[in-house]
């Protein structure tokens, strides 16, 4: 049965527009699922380092997107989309026909890294493109001088992997194999890409049948105008959420240890003015341009600013909509805008976060009862590549590591919590011992080094790996080891990120605090990383009693550190 | 109670029991093999669950001594869990390794919002570390410092714990290290609560194992107690045999053994009612079906694949709380009938996700409810008799609940009151289908291919829309939807699952190992089988790899039929399943074993369930089973709607929708064009048109 109300822009009755509105979010979270399901990389099929959306004919503009997708792509596939459809009317890309999928990940065409690699299939109905529907998903590797492609210290993206301008890689439903040999010719572990790519089209083609079933059932001018009406609500829903905040200035800062390259730290500077029911935001005061790979593209800066606020607001619905009220000027001239050939490997996974701080210290004062205190805020990334002398075999290991978070209005940080734009968890140890020639000898929660406050903030951990075995390189790309999470409300700072690679006994810290790459390692060699504490919330003097003697009971902190945190 | 029903002489006569209970009743089933079928229904005593399950018994027709066995499924261990009523506990970790149960895997609880909390099930004062290592391979790299543990155990006896884990990296590679503490520890320990974690699966990831181990240890003294206060209960009014209580993974085992694997009950509630949906389907002649069980906060679901209940072990009972013990797959949803409908600052309407609950309820329940919720609308609509739901004070009207509706959702949505208790039901009803699907699709089936199994109290009014919202075509509503719980407990098998990490290429191992390993499971399950009391008719064997392509972490389950598979033949079997499963050949990959398991199951002699609508009160036709008429909202429109007796359908009723089937403990929509069938165990079969 058809429910079509005949033309656009005819009123849609309340009902049909809820049921409307969650079915377009089931086809989104079925896609993120099927992807998930039937991918290779454990990167996407447990890590979820993927998303998948639906955007709008027109400009790209996101309609609706998987609830289960990684936080970090909040919003940055309808950049992509908006330069695709630019392009395919420039004639700069060949014209879509159904079946058609896109492959792209310029980072400078809407995107983020070149590891997220996103592919967009036009949507037809009766003949015409109704939607786009894309996706993204983290590629284990994209060539590029360092496995994995998370270099501390590249200086042009050339050294951070293969790049690829929006092309067919399937032409009327059939892969072309040409491009993919190219693709595949530049690649590491190219042999098991194929099981990616086609989880990857294939979460398209199920948003593409459900998305069918759903025009059938209500028609597609239904359809458009309940999407044109959903837009209109999220954008009111989010000025009222702003409403609330009063207006006036407020500012933020987050600092990024170094680029990798130039030994001196990044300045984050985000100026928010509220007026009414708008929000603008820019970013004047930041750090230009960098040499290292921390820069980060427009499409993930902008990105970053959405996926803080949807941590504030979780409950707005996501949509180009609930962008609306939120203006962010071009942050042109800083390293929050990068061109090309600037390195920005380190935008998704760390400057995001950066950004994400900054906006929570502004708000902060605003929003005191939503905003926490800063989080760890790193995706804790240590490489370990080397030979296995016994398997026979090279290797390229991860540790990912979480830290503690903020301190918050109503409670303490959570300890080990995930990367602020992930969702992902880490392996266990029992694996990684299995898979590589380490040993670890400590794995421990990082006493003392939450944040004091009324609500203290959460711990970090703290890990020593042993090599067992042969020789090895391992490599940094983290933060917040220069200077820890900010503490708020008269709450103390969390407790920097500490790398220190034993040699011989003796004990080396890089020089960039969080980021070097290279670091030769022989077995018996040890790396020992404790990563950040979350901020404190409020004033220490304020804490209960009874939690402080609780964190005493507990070992969370010493004598003489409760002494003189809370006196 | 008098005694004339003591136990018969001929020893072919069984009479057994079942005993569920839920969050509000206990259920009671009592099958004589003579064939009669008795009922009964007490509420819960939330405090001692033994009393209800006592005065269920007392209740009854039926005299305690008459009965051969009782299987009682107890959520005494699922509230202490959830409630954190807990035993004092300590751990002994390898040492460097304490916090591993504080820190998780890295997680948070939502994936937006950077809040919320974590505390870990043991207190960190309470963990305490002792050197001892042991590799990956399973090679002792550091000896077990005894002199360590023994101090370790005696501090946290001092710190007046009651039970104990043992909790080492890589025991299940090798549990030397784990046995030898557990028998340091059992001189010094004064009861017999010590937890090692390989003992309850021998199975990688010290995150998953050691919480596991630390719950098992938590709630075994609250189990043991509840279980032996009941069992000496039971005694004294004559009870002979030995108590069997229901497991999370389907079977049951008796009263002797539960405690020592007490975690395997903690999701046992949900498990029975899954166990009896394969039963009953499987007469029906039903193999593939989807389980819907709705009640007034949340509701279950699990899938049923050819009559075998999926089983997983890999389940959470809340955030970051896994316990990996192999359990039915019953995954919850957020939408009971309590769930209240609003309207959120977008101006639309949703249902859920706060929910009204047992207490204040919704409003029809007359307990000061005073949110719309799905079953106030379901009352409007005229699906739910509003003569049969009051509670006993009456304090509501219909009129109250129709203002509640008009104020807070009709009249913001410029909607007439009936129009705005339909727009409940359809939304609820997507939100519900959309939730069905994510669990059929998240373990790789489309829904359509299955059978919608409902019950619960509200499981079989809303299934026919839901079915049809998901494009399944036939829904199966047993004949006691209400105590469908307590079916399982009458119905299950025996069963005892054995889970073995390996963890290594296929290429790299001999077909002996396989063959071996299984064996040992094999001959461990019978023995067990044959320790337990329980009366069986035969074992059976069914045996399964966990396998994955090398690089790849997620599992894919690869059905065993004989222990003396070869290692090429399993990477046949594992690709064959591949493919099937994900359509990709990726044939130029190696495969990696990482489990191999077996369930070995004692069954029972089947049950007859023919009884259970006595076929005695049943009517002639259709129309003498008709009780009512009244007007039902469908569609948008009220229909004068004919209501049935469930107890006096005739056998082979034939009923055409729109029309509402009433028994005491469900009401049954079955919506216009949709036809409902009875077949000969009481089921009502209703084709989706």
């Amino acid at each position: 049965m058809s429910h079509d109300s005949g033309s656009t822009g005819h009123p849609i009755d309340p009902i049909t527009l809820a049921v409307i509105q969650s079915s377009l979010q089931q086809v989104c979270d079925e896609m993120d699922l099927s992807f998930s399901r039937a991918a290779f990389s454990p990167i996407i099929a447990e890590a979820n380092d993927r998303s998948d959306g639906i955007y709008s004919a027109d400009n790209g503009e996101l309609i609706a997107q998987g609830a289960l997708g990684l936080p970090v792509f909040v919003g940055t596939m309808q950049f992509s989309t908006r330069v695709l459809i630019e392009m395919i009317a420039a004639g700069d890309v060949a014209s879509p026909e159904p079946g058609d999928i896109y492959i792209v990940n310029d980072p400078y065409l809407g995107g983020t890294h070149l590891m997220d690699v996103r592919f967009a299939l036009p949507f037809y109905h009766n003949d015409e493109i109704f939607c786009w529907l894309s996706n993204t998903g983290h590629w284990p590797d994209i060539g590029g001088t360092v496995p994995g492609g998370f270099s501390a210290n590249a200086t042009a993206v050339e050294q951070e992997g293969l790049r690829l301008p929006p092309v067919k890689l399937f032409k009327r439903g059939v892969m072309d194999k040409e491009i993919y040999a190219i693709i595949c010719s530049n690649i590491r572990v190219a042999e098991q890409r194929i099981g990616d790519v086609k989880a990857q089209s294939a979460a398209l083609l199920v948003g593409q049948e459900r998305l069918n079933r759903l025009i059938e059932k209500y028609g597609a001018n239904t359809l458009k105008t309940a999407i044109a009406e959903l837009k209109k609500r999220a954008a009111r829903q989010m000025r009222q959420r702003l409403s609330d905040i009063d207006d006036g200035m407020y500012t933020g800062t987050a600092l990024i240890d170094s680029d990798g390259v130039v030994n001196e730290p990044l300045t984050i500077q985000v100026n928010m003015k509220k007026t009414g029911s708008e929000l603008h935001i820019d970013f004047n005061g930041s750090s230009p341009p960098c040499a290292g790979p921390m820069n980060s593209v427009l499409a993930t800066t902008q990105s970053s600013v959405y996926l803080a606020m949807r941590h504030i607001f979780p409950d707005v619905p996501i949509n180009a909509g609930a962008f609306d009220p939120l203006h962010i000027t071009d942050p042109d001239d800083t390293f929050l805008y990068a061109r090309y050939p600037r390195p920005v490997s380190g935008c998704a996974a760390e400057v995001s976060q950066r950004i994400a701080e900054a906006v929570f210290a502004a708000l902060v004062p605003a929003l005191p009862d939503r905003v926490p205190a800063a989080p760890a805020g790193t995706s804790g990334n240590f490489a370990l590549g080397g030979y296995d002398p016994l398997k026979g075999s090279s290797y390229v290991m991860y540790q990912l590591s979480g830290g503690g978070y903020g301190g918050n209005h109503d409670h303490d940080g959570l300890t080990n919590g995930c990367s602020t734009i992930g969702i992902s968890k880490t392996p266990p140890i029992e694996v990684m011992e299995q898979y590589f020639p380490v040993l670890y000898r400590e794995y421990a929660l990082r006493e003392g080094s939450g944040g004091a406050g009324e609500h203290r903030g959460g711990f970090g951990i703290r890990y020593s790996i042993e090599l067992r075995r042969g020789e090895a390189t391992a490599s940094f790309v983290m933060d917040h080891g220069r200077v820890g999470p900010q503490g708020v409300l008269g709450g103390a700072d969390g407790e920097p990120n500490v790398v220190t690679v034993w040699r011989d006994g003796e004990p080396y810290t890089p020089p960039h605090f969080s980021k070097e790459q290279g670091i030769q390692i022989k077995a018996g060699d040890r790396v020992e990383v404790s990563t950040p504490g979350g901020g404190g919330f409020g004033d220490p003097a304020k804490r209960a009693k009874s939690a402080i003697e609780n964190d005493l009971q507990k070992g969370y902190y010493t004598n003489e550190q409760i002494t003189r945190d809370y006196p | 109670m008098n005694n004339t029903t003591s136990r018969q002489p001929d020893s072919g006569r069984q009479i057994i029991a079942g005993v569920d209970v839920g969050g509000t009743f206990t259920d009671l089933l009592i099958f004589d093999s003579s064939g009669s079928i008795v009922f009964g229904k007490t509420p819960t005593t939330v405090d001692n669950q033994a009393f209800g399950v006592m005065q269920a018994l007392t209740n009854s027709a039926v005299s305690i001594d008459s009965i051969n066995t009782i299987v009682h499924g107890t959520t005494t261990t699922t509230n202490a869990v959830l409630e954190r009523k807990l035993a004092r506990t300590g751990m002994i970790t390898t040492r460097g390794f304490r916090d591993i149960i504080e820190l998780g895997r890295r997680t948070r609880p939502q994936p937006y919002g950077m809040h919320g909390q974590f505390h870990p099930i043991i207190p960190r004062e309470l963990r305490i570390e002792v050197s001892e290592r042991i590799d990956a391979s399973g090679e002792v790299l550091t000896d077990l410092d005894e002199q360590q543990l023994r101090e370790g155990v005696t501090t946290l006896l001092d710190m007046g714990c009651e039970s104990l884990v043992i909790h080492f990296l890589h025991a299940y590679a090798n549990p030397l290290h784990e046995r030898r503490a557990a028998e340091i520890a059992a001189t010094l320990w004064p009861n017999r609560y010590i937890t090692t974690g390989h003992s309850l699966l021998s199975e990688y990831r010290e995150y998953e194992r050691g919480v596991t181990a630390c719950v098992n240890a938590s709630v075994q003294p609250i189990l043991d107690n509840y279980i032996d206060r009941l069992q000496q209960e039971l005694k004294k009014s004559g009870y002979r045999d030995e108590l069997l209580v229901m497991n999370g993974n389907g079977g049951m085992v008796s009263a002797a053994m539960v405690a020592r694997e007490s975690a395997k009950t903690v999701m046992s509630g949900p498990a029975s009612g899954v166990m009896a949906a394969a039963y009953t389907a499987k007469r029906a002649g039903i193999k593939d079906i989807i389980t819907y069980d709705m009640g007034g906060t949340s509701s279950d679901v699990a899938l049923i694949l050819d009559a075998i209940p999926s089983v997983s072990h890999e389940l959470e009972i809340e955030y970051a709380m896994p316990i990996h013990v192999p359990m039915v797959d019953v995954r919850t949803i957020g939408s009971g009938g309590g769930s209240i409908a609003s309207i959120n600052d977008a101006g639309l309407l949703q249902v859920g996700p706060d929910s009204a609950g047992a207490t204040p309820g919704p409003i029809c329940y007359g307990r000061g409810g005073t949110e719309p919720t799905i079953s106030d609308a379901n009352l409007i609509l005229g699906r739910l008799n509003d003569k049969a739901l009051f509670s006993v004070d009456n304090t509501v009207s219909v009129n109250d609940i129709k203002k509640a509706i008009d104020v807070k959702i009709a009249t913001p949505l410029d909607l007439s009151i009936d129009n705005a208790a339909g727009a409940i039901l359809t939304i609820a009803n997507n939100k519900m289908a959309g939730a069905v699907r994510m669990v059929s699709i998240s373990r790789g089936h489309d829904p359509r291919d299955f059978a919608l199994f409902a019950f619960g109290g509200a499981g079989p009014l809303h299934a026919v829309a839901i079915a049809r919202e998901l494009g399944i075509p036939k829904v199966l509503v047993p004949a006691r939807p209400g105590i469908t719980n307590a079916l399982g407990c009458v119905v299950a098998d025996v069963r005892h699952d054995f889970v073995n990490t390996i963890n290594r290429p296929l290429d790299t191992l001999s077909d002996e190992l396989i063959t071996k390993t299984l064996d040992t499971q094999c001959i461990r399950g019978e023995q067990l089988v044959k320790e337990e009391s329980i009366p069986i008719d035969n074992i059976q064997f069914v045996h399964s790899a966990d396998m994955q392509f090398i690089g790849q972490t997620h599992l894919l389950s690869v059905p065993i039929e004989a222990r003396t598979i070869s290692c090429d033949a399993l990477q046949k079997l594992f690709e064959q399943v591949y493919l099937k499963r994900f359509h990709v050949e990726l044939k130029e990959i190696r495969a990696n074993l990482v489990n191999l398991n077996t369930t070995v199951i004692g069954n029972r002699k089947a049950l007859d369930l023919s009884q259970l609508i006595d076929p005695a009160g049943r009517r002639a036709t259709l129309s003498e089973a008709q009780v009512a008429t009244r007007p039902v909202w469908f569609d948008g429109n009220w229909c004068d709607t004919p209501i049935y007796q469930r107890d006096l359908l005739p056998i082979d009723a034939l009923i055409t929708g729109p029309a509402i089937v009433e028994q005491t403990d469900t009401t049954i929509v079955i919506e216009p064009a949709c036809t409902a069938s009875g077949d000969t165990d009481g089921n009502l079969i209703i084709e989706i048109q």
